[in-house]
């Protein structure tokens, strides 16, 4: 026995040996904003975890020490001088990297961008977290799921000017006929500013005392909310949700003023982003209408700007909150 | 030897005869030989590091650094210090960026970024000279100020579409390899080691730095010589500004952050006394190579930005330590 032991010991040693020689097929390099930044940690982390899929895949995680662009095209620079096969990148400026980028073309080099992406001229495609659509539907879906019977819902948002909540409060209205017995009661507006977004919460509590579930699609308002609610007493019978930073709202989520909330997962982006650009360095069609498959996260289909929308946001609640309350 | 040597020729050098026993001791004998080392395990260290045209693009990573050292190193040998310098290319980054949106084409746009650089310049210039103020807290000042205009103007936003030929400066090559930026990098190389070793302006350089009084009363207008040397600073910066937003072709108001420090490193590194009073362009040259083939060697075998810092952190402080024990050690002998 102590003899089998010893032999796959030699074996287990003898195949790592043979794994570390043989050259990986082909380098994808992640760059990010900044190193030490817990959100693209987090994503360097889904990398690896497609290279492991993919096989033969060497992930090289890099970026400046400040989110600066000059920082980053030095470091753009030196990846192209190692003739990697793939850059991935999330960008520090939209514009300024587009000629460190186009030459990285030029050389043969796959290039697309993720989260925060480059002009169209600077890379083949970008991978956006989620799309309005889909954040327009999952912020109703988070309310109507945990109110099987029906209810009042009321949306505390950021400025009545504010381009996103605006889009993403539209997206909603069109999908409310999927959710049956949810009634929109409300919509107030708390600008972004923690004061005012914890009055018009208080106020909405005030107004309308059956109200079941507040949707705020913005990090500044859901944490108001959730403490307003707390404040009232009222946790177990307004649940409040939306779009916010699980390291904010660990606290809402154990008090239970909020059972779930939505925002993008860095792992599955990170994840994303490498499976894309793998696709693309291997031959995958980049242009308007192609799809392409990113492995576990299944296929995305580029728009007219070469963009696709990775998934549905990613919901946080008591289950999984204390693993990403640390990471952003 | 050499003392009767100056006297008989009534000519004083700016340094003692060299003979090669001092020549190789000097700094900057000892930095070439830590950039030829760096260059040595570097070609060891990566496959990719011997090739012409990534040599060409490491060039790129002192090029503007450098271009603002050489004046840095005067203004620091003089005995004042100009900490505004990237804030400089910020504020004049955007200047450029205004009048490209007035519509106006690339001569236009590189003539108001040098002017604007000058105009900088002059502020901390006067500032210094004018009211006696120290330049560390001027300049300090102006560095949050020349940027804290930028931000007003542009706020998050950003100029882009400069005009194609504009991007001659940071992306174009005289010939093969050679960038524009690397040839404006050698001929401001050989102007200002002219300047500074052959002129009179040189020597008044170093005399202000050493003896601000006994200059002031051997006749040298000392304070004509710093406003000089802050006007050619903010010049330089200007110059730099010029070729980093037509590197990146865009203007951010966070353009060139904490480029004053890497300059400033790279003037010491270049052993130019902080303090004022010695220091040679040439060190300068070298210390631009020497932290350009560092970054850069790292860069490909992708060790991160932070412990990079680490490396030219060390190399500064090991550079600077090692003659300084040296001569202690021998004087304990």
């Amino acid at each position: 026995m102590k003899l089998t032991k010893l032999l796959a010991t030699v074996a287990a040693a003898t195949g790592l040996f043979a794994g570390s020689a043989s050259a990986e097929d082909m380098r994808i390099a992640l760059v990010v904003k900044a190193l030490g930044i817990g959100f693209f940690e987090a994503a360097a982390k889904g990398a690896e975890e497609a290279a492991d899929e993919l096989g033969g895949v060497e992930i090289i995680y890099t970026g400046p020490t400040d989110t600066t662009a000059e920082g980053q095209i030095e470091v753009i620079n030196s990846l192209i001088a190692q003739n990697v096969d793939a850059i991935a990148v999330s960008s520090n400026d939209t514009d300024a990297l587009v000629p460190t980028l186009k030459k990285a073309m030029q050389r043969g080099i796959t290039v697309v961008s993720w989260d925060s992406g480059v002009a169209e001229e600077g890379r083949m495609a970008h991978l956006n977290p989620s799309s309005n659509p889909l954040i327009g539907n999952m912020i109703i879906k988070l309310a109507a799921d945990h109110l099987p019977d029906g209810g009042d819902v009321a949306v505390l948002s950021a400025t009545t000017t504010s381009t996103n909540q605006n889009t993403w409060i539209e997206e909603m209205n069109k999908v409310m006929g999927d959710y049956p017995g949810i009634n929109v009661v409300a919509t107030v507006y708390g600008d972004d500013l923690a004061d005012k977004s914890y009055r018009e919460a208080q106020g909405l509590m005030q107004s309308y005392p059956d109200l079941d579930a507040i949707i705020a699609p913005t990090s500044v308002g859901i944490v108001a909310a959730a403490q307003a609610v707390a404040d009232a007493g009222k946790v177990g019978e307004v649940n409040v949700t939306g779009l916010g930073l699980p390291s904010e709202m660990a606290g809402a989520i154990q008090s239970g003023a909020s059972k779930s909330f939505a925002i993008w997962n860095p792992i599955d982006l990170g994840y994303s982003a490498t499976m894309m650009a793998y696709q693309i360095a291997k031959g995958a069609e980049a242009a308007p209408g192609a799809e392409i498959s990113i492995g576990r996260m299944g296929t995305i289909t580029l728009d007219d700007t070469n963009s696709a929308a990775m998934a549905d946001p990613f919901v946080y609640d008591s289950s999984n909150i204390d693993e990403f309350k640390s990471i952003f | 030897m050499s003392l009767t040597d100056t006297v008989q020729g009534r000519h004083i050098p700016d340094q003692l005869r060299s003979t090669l026993d001092r020549r190789l001791k000097s700094w900057e004998s000892l930095l070439l030989l830590v950039a030829i080392g760096i260059f040595v395990v570097n070609s060891f260290a990566s496959p990719y590091f011997l090739n012409a045209w990534n040599l060409s693009d490491a060039t790129f990573n002192f090029t503007e650094k450098a271009m603002i050292a050489f004046a840095m190193a005067l203004l620091i040998i003089s005995g004042e210090i100009d900490l505004s310098v990237a804030s400089i290319i910020a504020l004049v980054s955007t200047a450029m960026g205004l009048v490209m949106e007035a519509g106006l084409g690339t001569p236009v746009i590189v003539l108001t970024g040098l002017l604007t650089g000058l105009v900088c310049g002059a502020f901390n210039g006067l500032l210094v000279t004018r009211l006696g103020l120290p330049s560390i807290v001027v300049t300090i000042g102006t560095m949050s100020l020349f940027r804290g205009i930028s931000y007003i103007i542009l706020g998050d936003g950003a100029f882009r579409g400069y005009p194609a030929d504009f991007a001659w400066f940071g992306q174009g090559y005289v010939f093969w390899v050679i960038s524009v930026e690397l040839v404006i990098f050698a001929i401001l190389a050989v102007i200002y080691g002219v300047i500074l070793h052959k002129t009179n302006f040189g020597r008044m350089v170093y005399a202000v730095g050493n003896n601000p009084t006994g200059a002031l009363f051997s006749g040298i207008r000392v304070e004509r010589v710093k406003l000089t040397l802050f006007l050619l600073t903010g010049l330089m910066s200007g110059l730099a500004a010029v070729c980093l937003t037509s590197r990146l072709g865009s203007t951010r108001p966070s353009i060139a952050t904490g480029m004053e420090l890497e300059v400033v490193t790279m003037v010491v590194l270049g052993g130019v006394n902080i303090l004022g009073g010695s220091g040679s362009i040439p060190g300068v040259v070298i210390a631009a190579f020497v932290m350009g083939l560092v970054t850069f060697g790292l860069g490909l075998l992708n060790v991160p930005g932070i412990v990079m810092s680490i490396f030219i952190g060390l190399l500064l402080i090991g550079v600077i330590a090692l003659p300084r024990l040296w001569a202690m050690s021998r004087k304990g002998r």
